[in-house]
């Protein structure tokens, strides 16, 4: 198995939010905690109007993981990053370090005082043992345990929102694009470095 | 030598000791050392018995990596509508 990994389809996102809800839901996640949340561009415009799903994306090289000063973060063999919540001091370190916004502090008492760093787990808990109630009090459902895929993935309406094994991730992204004849240019060459050798969309292409 | 030409001589000394000291080539880029996990260990999803979860319809022998991979791809690849309209 490769890694798992969420891929996000902005042709088909349609900001229902249900990807939010369905994680909040399985996870029972805090109040003021969003591990998951819905970004949309040009709302509003019509035809340009552009929505994506964003939660932690279990980096590679994570950055959040080089920043923390108590190195409670930890890589799966499945390449979910998790992190210990008795070892984290709530510094804020990963929050600041990560591109995504992903690290969530849940308000741990008076005067705005931030609690242990929560975020998405990709559905696989923590250091406590599986399907625990342990487990699940401090970072919420064990869905990998239990051999299925996180919840917002699965729940997603319009299966905008992919999540699994990034290899068949990618195959099912790639076959939807074939078919419906653009949406490779999100990716690749001309996202990353510009794009003069942007490939036509085929004919008779429908948006 | 007279005291004076001794003290010019050893103030000398010491003047280029101390400015060549500055010369020195250091490392300017600090190199920072990957931190280690210090937390506990996390079990294998793949070690759980899968009759422990309600509610699933995967099924897996406990502690088959590959059996595991594969009930999570059958779940993966229900993500492709493509092929359950087919």
């Amino acid at each position: 198995m490769a890694r798992m990994k969420f891929l996000c389809d902005a042709e088909r996102c349609i900001e229902c939010n249900g990807c939010v809800t369905a994680c909040k839901n399985e996870n029972e996640v805090p109040w003021g905690v969003n591990r998951r949340r819905v970004v949309t561009i040009n709302d509003g415009v019509v035809g340009a109007e552009k929505s994506i799903s964003v939660a932690c994306m279990h980096c590679s090289d994570a950055p959040c993981m080089a920043v923390c000063p108590v190195d409670c973060f930890y890589r799966t063999d499945e390449g979910v990053v998790l992190h210990d919540k008795d070892l984290c001091i709530g510094c804020g370190y990963c929050f600041y370090a990560c591109p995504f916004g992903a690290p969530q502090f849940p308000q741990a008492g008076a005067f705005g005082l931030r609690g242990k760093m929560d975020k998405c787990t990709f559905c696989a808990g923590g250091p406590e043992k599986d399907l625990s109630k342990e487990e699940f009090t401090k970072y919420g459902s064990n869905r990998l345990a239990q051999g299925k895929l996180p919840a917002c993935a699965e729940m997603c309406s319009t299966k905008a929102l992919l999540g699994g094994d990034g290899d068949v991730v990618a195959d099912i992204y790639r076959q939807r694009v074939f078919k419906r004849g653009k949406g490779s240019e999100v990716w690749g060459w001309g996202t990353a470095y510009g794009k003069p050798d942007q490939p036509k969309a085929a004919a008779g292409a429908k948006s | 030598m007279t005291a004076t030409r001794r003290l010019l001589i050893t103030g000398a000394a010491l003047i280029f000791a101390f400015g060549l000291g500055a010369c020195g080539e250091r490392d300017q880029v600090t190199v920072y050392k990957q931190g280690k996990y210090q937390g506990k260990p996390d079990t294998k999803p793949w070690e759980n018995d899968p009759a422990a979860a309600i509610y699933t319809t995967s099924k897996w022998d406990k502690g088959s990596k590959t059996g595991w991979e594969s009930a999570v791809k059958t779940r993966n690849l229900a993500q492709n509508e493509y092929t359950r309209a087919e």
